[in-house]
């Protein structure tokens, strides 16, 4: 095939999450090694067994929108703006003519807007309430943070929002980026966004008995369970030309997708689907195990998939596996479910733009079934040219990115 | 009671494995009735619904599971008498 291959780049980044407003902060906690998480704090918390989270304290809604906003921005809405704010603002583009009707959307989130659905379930049902208010459709919806992600840049391509568990970011980034590359737009606004701790959202999980009461210990022997997280990252995918017409500083290139599906069991890993997806997102991307430095762990910290991974990591990289640095830093930021794919993308550019290794915090005791080196606790200075990007999702539906240093 | 919770919990997992009450005897293992990991999970739901108990169950980490013996059908059901006992009271 001799067509020219449109490539994908990152020109912005943005976030909030538990550990910062911001880029600049989350990437200062994650080379620190701190942790987000903390108790929660919401109403009837009290009624839960799990108590823990990585919860954005001290969020005030009114710094950042007018009372008209508040009204129809869920809270999942809300983190994607603001995420979406700084990773636009940095790409310095803007929208209009042309390039707008060559721009689009396509988030991830998993629960939508569960804090609407939540508050609108008790009025009507514990309250007794026979009214709710007018907006509750469009602000629970899981599209809405992509349409208003849209509406507020001008963005008139292709958007859309994709909703796969705990992959849907990463599914949404690699559809921004196939996107990019087959020609049916030139600049995407992707990544993904979380806000499931209410009440409702953690009283559901509580059921499956696969949550931690103490914290998040990836790959650790005594690890208990996955902790929640929430907030987003939003990233600007652009078109390798098109950035570089513009003298935009490239902060890592988008070189490799796969998706895969374990049609097996709708909560249980398998090694087979996830080992797939790797060595896919390896192929897509031209590189070969030994290219690879880094891998952003899925790593939830529960006993099922910590082992699967390990051993899916093992099963794609051979005899490399052992040379290889793969971090979980939900360790850290939690598990924002349909976010965290795109919290995670942080970690990875970081590495290869700054040369740091986000850890692997919490651990405390080797796994002879997570035999690889997991950076334990501490952030490691290792300048990497490549890196991979794990999501596994319940359902089976797993999702590999991989990127390359600018 | 005793005997009352031992018809409970096995209608329980029978109902869970798809089998008759009469078709589990004591010493079978959750595997041998073949209730998997969701299936036990249910399971522990049915029995923390139909005593108003609480289980101390994660199935993350089979130790801290301790005050919660699933080994058997047996043991199951001397684990609920236990929580039953000490939970009512």
């Amino acid at each position: 095939m001799t067509r020219h291959m449109r490539r994908v780049v990152i020109t912005g980044q943005g976030t909030i999450n538990a550990l910062g407003r911001n880029v600049p902060e989350t990437l200062r906690a994650m080379r620190e090694g701190r942790c987000g998480i903390g108790d929660l704090e919401f109403q009837d918390v009290e009624r839960l067994s799990i108590r823990i989270g990585a919860q954005i304290k001290g969020y005030e809604p009114e710094a950042s929108f007018n009372r008209q906003q508040i009204a129809l921005y869920d809270r999942f809405t809300q983190f994607t703006l603001l995420a979406a704010r700084e990773a636009i603002g940095q790409s310095g583009l803007s929208f209009s003519g042309e390039l707008a009707t060559r721009s689009g959307v396509v988030l991830g989130t998993s629960g939508g807007g569960m804090n609407t659905l939540d508050e609108n379930y008790r009025t009507v049902y514990e309250d007794g309430k026979n009214r709710v208010h007018p907006f509750v459709v469009p602000k629970l919806m899981n599209n809405a943070a992509a349409s208003h992600v849209s509406m507020e840049w001008n963005l008139k391509g292709p958007s859309f929002t994709v909703a796969t568990a705990c992959a849907s970011s990463n599914h949404a980034m690699g559809q921004a980026m196939q996107m990019i590359r087959g020609g049916m737009a030139d600049v995407m606004i992707t990544g993904g966004s979380e806000a499931m701790l209410c009440f409702g959202g953690i009283k559901a999980w509580e059921g499956l008995r696969v949550m931690s009461r103490d914290g998040c210990r990836p790959f650790s022997a005594n690890r208990n369970g996955m902790v929640q997280g929430e907030g987003a990252a939003v990233f600007v995918f652009e078109e390798y030309d098109h950035a570089r017409a513009r003298g935009a500083e490239i902060l890592a290139e988008v070189v490799g997708f796969s998706m895969t599906s374990d049609a097996a069991d709708i909560v249980m890993p398998s090694k087979q689907g996830a080992s797939r997806a790797i060595v896919g997102a390896m192929r897509d991307a031209g590189l070969n195990p030994e290219d690879v430095a880094y891998v952003n762990a899925h790593g939830t910290g529960t006993t099922a998939n910590d082992k699967t991974e390990c051993a899916a990591v093992a099963d794609a990289f051979g005899h490399h596996a052992d040379d290889l640095m793969i971090s979980s830093t939900k360790s850290m930021h939690g598990h924002l479910i349909g976010g965290t794919g795109a919290v995670e993308l942080l970690a990875c550019i970081m590495a290869l733009r700054e040369g740091v290794i986000a850890p692997t915090i919490g651990y405390e005791e080797p796994d002879p079934e997570c035999a690889l080196d997991v950076v334990p606790n501490v952030a490691r200075d290792v300048r990497v040219d490549a890196v991979l990007s794990n999501a596994f999702a319940f359902g089976g539906l797993n999702a590999v990115l991989a990127l390359r240093a600018a | 009671m005793s005997d009352n919770i031992k018809d409970r919990v096995i209608a329980i997992l029978a109902e869970q494995a798809m089998l008759e009450p009469g078709d589990i005897s004591l010493d079978q293992s959750l595997e041998d009735l073949g209730i998997d990991s969701l299936g036990l999970v249910e399971s522990i739901f049915a029995i923390e619904e139909a005593f108003d108990v609480s289980v101390p169950f994660n199935a993350n980490d089979p130790t801290e599971n301790r005050d919660f013996d699933i080994s058997s059908v047996d043991a199951i059901i001397r684990a609920v008498q236990g929580l039953v006992a000490t939970q009512a009271a």
